[in-house]
């Protein structure tokens, strides 16, 4: 069977002592920084992206999927701990799962997340295994028109996802294109929008980009008002979850699992969206709502599997096509392009080990978190109390060295010092950063599909239309516009979006 | 969350946080006009930042080959696209005088003059002074955003930092960075 030499494949090179130690590393890295609130796991990435250069390519690509799905578990203890999500993803996980801690139930808490992300995280890595090759041969039939509707599908996704106005996130979206397509023209080698300045002629400087927008943004947000982090809870007992629990939490895990791998697949899903679906279906259909908002099981299992499948199934279309279906994939094709690897449905059959290596190494880490986290929980709440302060000195510091390591250029770093002063700006007017860096990675792919299947199809647009695939993919980023766009959805959007 | 803009707007100019620059008030006219037409600070800057930016890339882009839909130059997608943003910041105008707002939140003013320089600091000085003598001043500059470092704990932690940073990226990664460097005679 071609799954199961695949899997043999995967696990053998994951399995590696090199591997497993950076997949060690991630995943570590993952809950360190999940666990502190102020520091994400897309400023992160962003930060050791260029030093992952230094690694080969399937190391790398491990330990920067760990600490993606790391960050995901680490979350989550926060959330619980001190009713602040250590994620974007978490947030939900703290309604019920700090009431749980109010009531002296932290550890069942922390473990029923634990046990959920596990579940979720083993399905799901099933599913990456089993559904990425037949999209893989989809992917490599497709034409430019294919691609070009597809990553429009992206594009309005990410913008559906994003908080707030609707306008303003299809605003970041046009920017970040606009900013991708600064340096030369790849037809004609016409320099564009550089300001006559050298640097620029390649292009901005996509990890400086992310570093200025998303790291050193996020500190400037965090320094706004600084107030102390009260960790109510210093001791955490009774990890195993009694027979109660476990009958309360099995059928939401399960559901969570199936909610988070489905919007996990789709282009601009991932974690967030994931969990708060989750905990909606979870509310609605429980004979006791009631009791969500006051501890609920259901409350903590289900968006905690949810968030840890989505963040899993996330990877199918970035290893399928190529496309990013969030800012941490964005991050990883990156990461690819670093190493000379060009991202799409050829890596699976050029690169097969190191496709199968990460789809491996998901599950390998998945097993390595819940059997460190549950033990050093005492290590993770000692780190809570660790004041903010102490940290951003560092966190500058390792984006400086990360973005000048790119190709030791000081330019980069002015640049980074740019886009932190631009990303603080727009997260003042309510801009998010995360669609204008999907539409800075797609912006140079999308001009040269739509150039090239304008060219091939003798400048009739109608091409976008008349190929079914096309047609469909564009169907459905016009279905997500309009859905959000509806006034009775951008009302629950806008409760579900709320931030504390 | 919509409601008839004149009734929101004493509390729009309390919402929004800022009050508006006085040029906008003033070209409204007479007081009565200025009931009907309140902008929210944040949805005018947010707009107006899209028509500049917009503006500066149609402008640019116009200076190049647009070509025709067939074989498009360098122009034409840009200009479309500056076209599109243009369009978006008018949206968000509009959409300000209507919307309730919430308030601009403090502004990390302190925040920006340190954090923002550390980075360039960096850039500056690595390769004249060094990795490590550059990373220390980089550390110690950003460590005063905050209002809650003392001097002493930030010599102690910024030394630690260069210290862990020279032993991971230097020694153990291998990063290509000179130590010290030509500037204090090495």
């Amino acid at each position: 069977m071609d799954l199961l030499n695949n899997l043999v494949l995967g696990f053998a090179t994951a399995a590696s002592p090199y591997n497993l130690l950076f997949c060690f590393i991630g995943v570590i890295l993952g809950t360190l920084i999940g666990v502190l609130p102020g520091i994400g796991a897309t400023a992160t990435i962003a930060m050791l992206l260029p030093i992952t250069f230094q690694l080969e390519p399937v190391s790398s690509l491990i330990m920067l999927a760990g600490i993606y799905y790391g960050a995901q578990y680490g979350g989550s203890t926060t959330a619980i701990l001190i009713n602040m999500p250590g994620e974007s993803s978490s947030a939900v996980t703290a309604i019920d799962g700090y009431q749980m801690a109010r009531k002296g139930r932290a550890g069942a808490a922390l473990s029923i997340a634990a046990i959920g992300s596990f579940f979720a995280g083993t399905v799901s890595t099933i599913l990456v295994a089993v559904f990425a090759p037949p999209l893989t041969a989809v992917a490599l039939r497709f034409g430019s028109p294919e691609y070009f509707s597809l990553m429009i599908v992206g594009l309005v996704s990410s913008v559906a996802l994003a908080h707030g106005s609707v306008v303003k996130a299809l605003g970041m979206v046009v920017l970040g294109l606009l900013l991708g397509l600064v340096g030369t023209d790849i037809y004609t080698g016409t320099p564009r929008f550089n300001l006559g300045i050298l640097e620029l002629s390649d292009g901005l400087n996509f990890v400086a980009l992310a570093v200025g927008v998303f790291g050193i943004a996020e500190i400037l947000r965090n320094l706004e008002n600084e107030h102390d982090r009260d960790v109510m809870i210093k001791k955490v007992t009774n990890l195993w979850p009694t027979r109660q629990d476990w009958k309360e939490m099995t059928a939401p895990i399960l559901r969570g699992t199936v909610i988070g791998s489905a919007l996990g697949i789709l282009p601009g899903g991932g974690a967030i969206l994931a969990s708060f679906a989750s905990y909606t279906v979870e509310k609605r259909i429980s004979s006791t709502p009631d009791e969500f908002g006051k501890g609920a099981v259901a409350g903590v299992a289900g968006p905690e599997s949810a968030n840890n499948a989505g963040a899993q199934t996330s990877f199918i279309p970035m290893l399928t096509l190529g496309i990013p279906a969030n800012p941490v994939m964005a991050l990883m094709i990156g990461a690819m392009i670093i190493q000379g690897i060009v991202p799409g449905p050829n890596v699976a059959t050029e690169q097969p080990a190191l496709f199968w290596g990460i789809i491996a190494s998901m599950w390998i880490g998945n097993l390595m978190l819940i059997l460190l986290n549950l033990p050093l929980i005492g290590l993770w709440v000692k780190l809570l109390t660790i004041p903010y302060y102490m940290l951003f000195p560092a966190i500058i510091a390792f984006c400086s060295i990360g973005v000048y390591s790119v190709n030791s250029n000081v330019f980069d770093l002015y640049a980074v010092a740019f886009f932190g002063l631009i990303g603080y700006g727009l997260a003042k007017l309510r801009c998010e950063p995360a669609p204008l860096l999907l539409g800075f990675v797609l912006g140079p792919l999308l001009e040269e599909h739509l150039r090239r299947a304008m060219i091939m199809s003798r400048g009739d647009p109608m091409t976008f239309l008349n190929r079914p695939i096309s047609l469909g993919l564009l169907l459905l980023a016009a279905a997500v516009l309009v859905v959000v766009l509806l006034p009775s959805i951008r009302k629950k959007r806008d409760e579900v979006f709320v931030e504390d | 969350m919509r409601r008839p803009a004149n009734t929101l707007i004493s509390r729009l100019w309390v919402g929004s946080g800022r009050a508006l620059p006085a040029f906008f008030i003033a070209s409204n006219g007479r007081g009565e006009h200025m009931r009907n037409l309140s902008f929210s600070s944040r949805d005018l800057i947010c707009g107006a930042l899209f028509i500049f930016i917009g503006l500066f890339f149609a402008i640019q882009a116009y200076g190049l080959e647009l070509g025709t839909a067939l074989r498009m130059g360098p122009g034409y997608f840009p200009f479309v696209l500056a076209g599109i943003l243009i369009l978006l910041g008018i949206i968000v105008i509009v959409q300000g005088t209507q919307l309730q707002h919430e308030p601009m939140g403090p502004i990390a003013w302190r925040g920006m003059l340190f954090i923002l320089p550390a980075p360039i600091l960096f850039g500056l000085t690595v390769r004249g002074l060094g990795f490590v003598p550059s990373l220390f001043l980089t550390g110690l500059v950003a460590a005063f955003a905050s209002t809650k470092m003392r001097p002493g704990t930030a010599l102690l932690l910024v030394g630690g930092l260069t210290l862990f940073s020279v032993i991971v990226f230097s020694y153990a990664l291998g990063l290509p960075f000179r130590r010290f460097g030509p500037w204090l005679g090495q």
